[in-house]
């Protein structure tokens, strides 16, 4: 029984490695795609354009606008002299913000009247705009503490202190690239799954598959263990990557990361295959894979909070393997997490893998055309 | 092998369409496909995804409560972005942390009104969660602004030197109340549809190949370009309506303000359109067979479209490699044209040369269609 399902193994091994393009599919794109957006799904800003519009023009005002042309976030990329010239500069986004210094400003400020900075943002992208803001008050903060220093003023009464934990930084870049790890994880279990049932139905061999001895099991076994074996190898790879390449520190233990990633894939794979086994062309197959994959990407909380969402789609999300996985591959890498604590996020993927399979398993003999 | 002709016949062609047409209706899913699945997942991604961070719990650790510490807490509880918990000591407010309970502590320690009264520059410790950089980031500038708000009151009250010597007069433009919906809605219609138009076209021609009506058409006189023109067509009719549907979608379901003509989002979707197809119908010549075409467009369609379009990541903050690589990807063009005439109008030096790429995209790309469809055909 065992030679039987082994050689379904190979068989399902040969069909989708031997075929070069599809070789290729598998292994090019998530190593490709893992480099890339690695770099470019960030939420850190840098060089910001911004332009000036400096009425005051003293040697203050000078200071204040180096502050922010000296920092990596920002970088000066106009002056402008008239109130008229603001709009086609933010319009045609040359610059992201233009910073407005009141004639009076350094006057004002002397005066320990309150100088006024006015900050115009493209509100086009919403988040850069807050942050871009978020910059400027801290820049704004630290100037005026070191005038009042400088002008020999009382500190103010109070002070805040603030950290960060487990991202002290807060590099984008360390909560990125684990989501990464799922991310990919999830297209390649799909890419190997989700057509593999379709194909052989359109094809007409899964019909002589479900004559031979295998029990629909075995079937299901021989179908899921390449899934399995392609997907342990190419996540293996890409964790090494974010460690290696990336220097995402890596805290936790590592065998809290694999029982995810082993759950993590049997989800998908029982997902993939359920998809497959309902679908009765590739076309239908291809469809159903979409269906699930970018909902499950986007609801995920890979780039905006789960917390964010309204509750009925937060309840929608608890149908998603990806937002457990999420959690642990973060808490694993960042937080330290071990698996006692993680516990609520390995049950609930345990119990999709086991509902996917099985239906999966059953459905191999109820669905015929 | 008959001579193909020369010229374009407008009866091959109608006879053409009116195949892929029939073959369109009688399979509702490319229908379905059409109009149904981005209206679906328009709405749900609509109120799905958002940057605002609303209600984030922090944990208020106050070792010896008085009235200043009251007035901080009243100045945070009056924020609609807190909701403030309250612990006596700072090990049980680390543990809810760790627990994931809260994402952010305040903390007073107890000689915190002693110092603040005596001028002493008394600390208000604060420490986010940081796995999430950009909520952390979003959650420290929150506290920032109702610690402002608190210290400015302060001194004030007391007849104390300003603590803020500088006041900042922050607009932001397009989007005064910096809605992260307004911003987001747009983008994902063009996320959308690149996804449709893939999956419209991804496998039609893989199809015929693979079932052997390819060979049944090529002894047609049927030219190769009424042949991918026919397929082109009604994809192209579904394709917009589907567009139509999502555009309407984000002006009334989601109040998206739509500030420039729909006749420029009505040509730019159109141009996206012919892109996003001619990209599906490659695939789906390259590839041959309908498996490895379906591989193709889940990898080459989504993800890019999702993280290298500026739909949600700034590309301005990528590095230059990436910035360059970005415009392979012929979403960044439709997202920031967009982005524009919803939010800002008919900005004419944004939207041209975007709409000019998406132009030489479906130029370039039709040519590729075009060349690799006839060289098979030899």
């Amino acid at each position: 029984m065992l030679q039987h399902i082994l050689a379904l193994i190979i068989k399902e091994f040969l069909a989708l490695l031997k075929d070069k393009r599809s070789r290729f599919v598998l292994i090019g794109p998530p190593i490709v795609q893992l480099v890339v957006f690695g770099y470019a799904a960030t939420f850190d800003l840098n060089r910001v354009p911004f332009a000036v519009y400096d009425e005051d023009n003293t040697a203050l005002s000078h200071l204040l606008v180096e502050r922010f042309s000296g920092s990596d976030t920002f970088e000066l990329v106009g002056k402008i002299s008239r109130d008229a010239d603001i709009q086609p500069m933010i319009d045609n986004k040359q610059a992201l913000m233009v910073l407005h210094i009141s004639p009076r400003f350094s006057d004002d400020l002397a005066a320990g009247e309150s100088a006024s900075l006015q900050v115009i943002v493209d509100g086009r992208n919403s988040n850069t705009a807050l942050l871009a803001l978020n910059y400027v008050r801290t820049v704004l903060l630290d100037f005026s503490a070191d005038w009042a220093k400088q002008q020999q003023r009382p500190p103010p009464p109070a002070k805040l202190v603030m950290r960060a934990w487990y991202n002290s930084n807060l590099v984008s870049q360390w909560f990125i690239v684990p989501g990464i790890v799922g991310l990919l994880t999830l297209v390649v279990s799909l890419l190997v799954t989700a057509l593999s049932v379709a194909r052989e139905r359109e094809e007409g061999t899964f019909d002589q598959l479900l004559v031979t001895p295998l029990r629909p099991v075995e079937i299901l076994i021989g179908k899921s263990v390449p899934g399995l074996i392609i997907g342990l190898v190419e996540s293996t790879f890409i964790i090494l990557v974010a460690i290696f390449w990336f220097d995402v520190p890596l805290r936790g233990h590592i065998g809290a990361l694999y029982l995810g990633l082993f759950l993590f894939l049997l989800a998908n794979i029982g997902i993939g295959l359920m998809i497959s086994s309902l679908s009765v062309t590739q076309q239908q197959g291809l469809l159903g894979a979409f269906l699930f994959l970018v909902p499950a990407v986007i609801l995920s909380g890979f780039a905006t909070p789960i917390a964010n969402m309204p509750e009925a789609v937060q309840q929608l999300t608890l149908l998603n393997p990806m937002r457990y996985f999420l959690i642990i591959v973060r808490g694993v890498f960042l937080e330290g997490a071990d698996i006692k604590l993680l516990v609520p996020q390995y049950w609930p993927m345990a119990v999709i893998a086991l509902f996917s399979l099985s239906s999966a398993a059953w459905l191999f003999r109820r669905r015929m055309y | 092998m008959p001579q193909p002709a020369s010229q374009l016949s407008r009866r091959r062609l109608a006879g053409m369409v009116r195949k892929e047409s029939l073959q369109i209706l009688r399979d509702p899913s490319s229908i379905a496909i059409a109009f149904v699945l981005p209206v679906v997942m328009l709405f749900l991604f609509g109120y799905g995804v958002s940057l605002d961070a609303k209600d984030v719990r922090i944990g208020f650790v106050i070792e010896s409560p008085d009235s200043e510490t009251s007035d901080i807490r009243a100045a945070f509880g009056q924020s609609d972005y807190f909701e403030p918990v309250v612990f006596h000591t700072i090990q049980a407010a680390e543990q809810a942390m760790r627990e994931h309970d809260i994402d952010g502590i305040v903390w007073m320690q107890s000689d915190f009104s002693h110092r603040l009264h005596a001028g002493l520059g008394a600390p208000l410790g604060v420490i986010v969660n940081g796995v999430d950089a950009n909520q952390g980031r979003i959650t420290e500038g929150y506290i920032l602004g109702a610690w402002q708000t608190w210290l400015t009151h302060y001194t004030e009250r007391r007849g104390l030197p300003k603590a803020f010597p500088i006041t900042l007069e922050q607009r932001v433009w397009f989007n005064p109340a910096v809605n992260s919906r307004d911003f987001l809605v747009p983008g994902l219609v063009a996320v959308i549809m690149t996804l449709i138009g893939a999956l419209l076209t991804a496998m039609v021609v893989a199809r015929e190949w693979e079932r052997g009506t390819m060979e049944a058409l090529l002894v047609t006189p049927i030219h190769i370009r009424e042949l991918l023109m026919g397929k082109l067509v009604p994809y192209f009719v579904l394709g917009m309506g589907g567009m139509l549907l999502t555009v309407a979608m984000a002006v009334w379901q989601f109040d998206v303000p739509l500030r420039g003509s729909f006749l420029v989002l009505l040509v730019a979707s159109a141009l996206f359109m012919l892109v996003a197809l001619a990209m599906g119908l490659l695939i789906s010549i390259v590839a041959k067979n309908q498996f490895v075409a379906g591989q193709v467009a889940i990898i080459v369609t989504f993800l890019p479209a999702f993280i290298l379009s500026g739909f949600i990541f700034d590309i301005n903050s990528m590095p230059w490699a990436i910035q360059l690589l970005t415009h392979l990807i012929p979403a960044r063009y439709f997202v920031s044209i967009l982005q524009t005439v919803f939010l800002a109008g008919n900005v004419w030096p944004v939207i041209l040369p975007n709409a000019a790429a998406l132009l030489l995209m479906a130029f370039v790309f039709l040519m590729l269609v075009r060349r690799k469809a006839s060289k098979r055909l030899e």
